[in-house]
């Protein structure tokens, strides 16, 4: 039982568990800073952006100090500042997240790709992963539990993000500000500031998830590194109701959907293969359509939110 | 710990003396005194724009008077901002919840204050809540989510907020118009026995006189911004307060009844419609409304009036149920509202029944603007025309707007809903379906909305008014059914209404 032939067609879920825990650390980590962006009233579609912004920022530093560490901690300070540019655009009077978001998604991208152009030939150092596979003698089990360092800090982020939104003030306070800005006022709380306060978080969150995509998964720094990430992330906050633990499950849920397409090539699948690519996007398709309706508004939804009000 | 001055261990008095407030050329308040001894219930009563906010809004701290001094237990006081309100033990209770609706009693009770620790151990926090509450004249759900509870609820929440923040002197501003009239009298009530028993001082800013006969030791009323007069309300009469607060001005005389009641016009017939949450907000809903006829629908504020309008008004699809309009089925087409000449005065008319950038006259113009002698084709607007009936409703209807070319969301509340009052009656109407019209208009443009609503009916037209007011249902009204939870629970002729009953039903007993 040695050789990968030898476990046949229990390759495919393998590798999708396996590219599940992969694909899904970028997805977890922006949907994590989302949630809190949202939670505090405000959407920042900027995040595409942003994750592609950090990818360039944590290659570039990990490349040129050799610490992927570094990196990982540049791309968030790069994310925190796109993030700040966010809020404080949007705490002008009678400005757009929205709009501001899409621009600062076309900017972010941009940016990137032009402070990036020199960092496609060179090769970064790469954040390690524990072996939690050494048991096995099967490679394609051992493969897939290479799990990196990033994605158990994301697991364990989510549940104190739950834990610090219900005990902690400053989690109460985002809540307050995100459920009524006029109560938050009257308790003399300023919006903008907790705005601008969540909205860095996220952004740093979202950094910290682009030096995923170019310091180990694919683990390389070129223009098509991200494919979408950062703007699913944002439909996945509305899917996971603005819980981050259901964000975790539903980062998880859609790494698997886009693991499925490179499991089934892997045993062989010749044709029809791209279809399964497609995966992730069609699954935030069905989910939308599923989960939303314009007759009633989303349950959970901050009341804040622009897209909600 | 909560911060404890000396001066608000116990009820405190609070004067103000000549208060002057002006925003540009207009000015708010002119020289106004209030004086609210310690231990007392003092009411502020003035119609809208009297200055009453602007009055409390001074003592806490939100604005800063241009003239006039405020004295605090004999010591005069500069109050910068509400925080040193607070910090004197002054709070207020304003008209619309403060109160995070997501969130939980309990979590709104200790967010509000100073002093949130960074972490938060509900365990203890939930004793010192208990603890608190058990010395409380009324007992709240502490975990229920705010958005769970009743209206009721809701303000004495807001009202042991105050409290537990150690405030004894409460300013409520009209804190019982989301109430039915139990559950006002229960709240009033235990504010009473607490300023009797010396603990607290409250000033309410009402327009109830009935709350103000019981409850109230003293009243002051404004109108225009000066003091139109003051006194115990012992030695005056509902009749004399309502004279001090309007003033000389001329009311709408009201219409009397006449005419009899024709065939239905208006049925509804098992209707069904969903919230926006898409929970069921109106069920079962069976109801006839015949010509020459006001019925009117009593309820607390979020038992499915809002929908049954919204459905009725073409603004939210029903899940299934029929409505017929004069025996025609109605979809809430275009072609149906002008064949049984609907007309419809929904609740907040500028977000519902008017386009706020547009000017007065096209805002008239909504129902016929693509007709003639509005269209020629129905297509060639002639804007001569809409000027010309505008004009001549601003006068009918007094319409106080610079032109018809203003845009009517420079307009005031009383003005728009005027507006809207002059498009839908100006015409030929069947069947009126009106929603809160008079909700915060002053006692003129009440009087001319009453007096209107009064004359569709006498020329034959079915009313359905649904109304949180229910003197102004049972004023009005022909027969006041009562819809709780989103059915209709109670039906009864108005002459023979009693008020007891009716807010029984409307609390759901």
């Amino acid at each position: 039982m040695a050789d990968a032939a030898g476990i046949g067609l229990w390759t495919v879920p393998l590798a999708v568990l396996g590219g599940a825990m992969r694909v899904s650390t970028p997805f977890l980590f922006v949907s994590l800073g989302e949630c809190i962006t949202e939670r505090s009233g405000r959407i920042n579609l900027g995040l595409e952006g942003t994750l592609v912004m950090g990818a360039m920022s944590g290659y570039g530093v990990s490349y040129l100090t050799g610490s992927p560490w570094l990196g990982v901690l540049a791309a968030g300070v790069a994310g925190s500042a796109m993030g700040a540019l966010h809020a404080s655009i949007c705490g002008l009077p009678r400005v757009n997240d929205i709009a501001v978001g899409i621009a600062l998604m076309l900017f972010g991208t941009g940016l990137a790709f032009y402070l990036g152009k020199p960092l496609i030939e060179p090769s970064a150092a790469m954040l390690p992963s524990i072996d939690f596979g050494w048991w096995s003698s099967i490679p394609d089990v051992r493969a897939a539990l290479h799990i990196n360092v990033l994605f158990l800090i994301g697991v364990a982020l989510a549940p104190i993000l739950v834990w610090g939104l219900r005990t902690t003030k400053w989690g109460l306070i985002v809540r307050t500000v995100g459920e009524s800005a006029d109560a938050a006022r009257a308790m003399g709380y300023s919006v903008n500031h907790v705005r601008l306060g969540a909205t860095t978080f996220g952004g740093f969150l979202a950094g910290v998830g682009g030096s995923f995509l170019s310091l180990f998964y694919p683990g390389s720094w070129n223009e098509g590194l991200s494919s979408g990430q950062g703007i699913t992330a944002v439909a996945l906050v509305i899917f996971a109701r603005w819980n981050p633990m259901l964000c975790l499950w539903a980062s998880l849920l859609f790494g698997g959907a886009a693991a499925l397409g490179p499991a089934l090539q892997s045993v062989g699948m010749t044709e029809g293969y791209q279809l399964f690519n497609a995966a992730p996007y069609i699954l935030t398709l069905l989910i939308m359509i599923a989960t939303c309706s314009p007759k009633r508004t989303l349950i959970g939804a901050p009341a804040e939110l622009s897209i909600t009000k | 710990m909560i911060q404890v001055f000396p001066i608000n261990t116990s009820a405190f008095g609070v004067e103000a003396n000549g208060m002057t407030k002006r925003f540009g050329e207009f000015t708010a308040l002119d020289a106004v005194s209030l004086k609210v001894a310690p231990a007392t219930f003092h009411a502020l009563l003035g119609e809208n724009g009297a200055g009453k906010s602007t009055l409390v809004k001074c003592i806490m701290g939100y604005y800063q008077p241009d003239d006039g001094e405020i004295i605090l237990a004999n010591d005069k006081v500069t109050i910068g901002n509400p925080r040193v309100a607070h910090a004197f033990g002054l709070g207020m209770v304003y008209q619309h919840f403060t109160l995070v609706p997501a969130m939980t009693v309990a979590e709104n009770l200790v967010l509000a204050r100073d002093d949130v620790p960074p972490i938060v151990d509900w365990t203890k926090e939930r004793k010192r809540l208990d603890r608190f509450l058990s010395g409380m004249p009324f007992r709240v759900p502490l975990n229920a989510k705010v958005s769970a509870i009743s209206a009721g609820e809701r303000q004495k929440s807001e009202i042991l907020k105050q409290l537990y923040l150690r405030r004894r002197f409460l300013i409520l501003d009209e804190p019982t118009s989301v109430l039915t009239p139990g559950e006002a009298d229960e709240v009033l009530g235990m504010l009473r026995g607490m300023v009797e028993k010396g603990e607290l001082t409250v000033l309410m800013i009402t327009h109830k006189f009935r709350e103000v006969m019981a409850f109230a030791d003293e009243v002051t009323i404004l109108r225009r911004g000066k003091l139109a007069g003051k006194g115990h309300v012992k030695d005056l009469t509902p009749d004399s307060m309502a004279r001090t607060m309007i003033g000389a001005e001329e009311l709408t005389v009201q219409p009397g009844r006449a005419g009899e009641f024709g065939g239905p016009k208006l049925t509804i017939s098992g209707l069904n419609a969903l919230d926006d949450a898409g929970q069921p907000a109106v069920r079962g809903v069976t109801l006839s409304v015949r010509g020459g006829e006001i019925v009117g629908v009593a309820g607390v504020s979020g038992n499915g009036q809002r929908q049954l309008i919204e459905v009725l008004a073409g603004q939210r699809e029903a899940e299934s149920g029929k409505i017929l309009l004069q025996g025609e089925p109605y979809h809430a087409t275009r072609q149906e509202m002008r064949r049984a000449h609907l007309s419809v005065l929904p609740e907040e008319p500028l977000k519902n029944a008017c386009v706020a950038r547009m000017s007065v006259a096209d805002n008239l113009a909504f129902r016929e603007f693509d007709r003639a002698p509005y269209a020629t084709g129905g297509w060639w607007l002639n804007g001569a025309k809409f000027r010309d009936d505008a004009e001549r409703k601003i006068l009918r209807y007094k319409i106080r707007t610079r032109s018809s070319g203003s845009a009517i969301g420079e307009l005031s509340g009383g003005n728009v809903q005027r507006t809207v009052l002059a498009r839908e009656l100006g015409g030929d109407v069947s069947i009126l379906i009106a929603a809160n019209p008079c909700f915060g208009l002053d006692f003129a443009a009440v009087a001319q909305i009453h007096a209107e609503i009064i004359a569709a009916r006498n020329r034959g037209a079915a009313v359905l008014l649904v109304s949180e007011d229910i003197d102004e249902l049972l004023e009005l009204a022909d027969r006041v059914v009562v819809m709780f939870n989103g059915e209709l629970v109670y039906e009864t002729p108005a002459a023979e209404a009693n008020l007891t009953e009716i807010g029984r039903h409307m609390a759901g007993h």
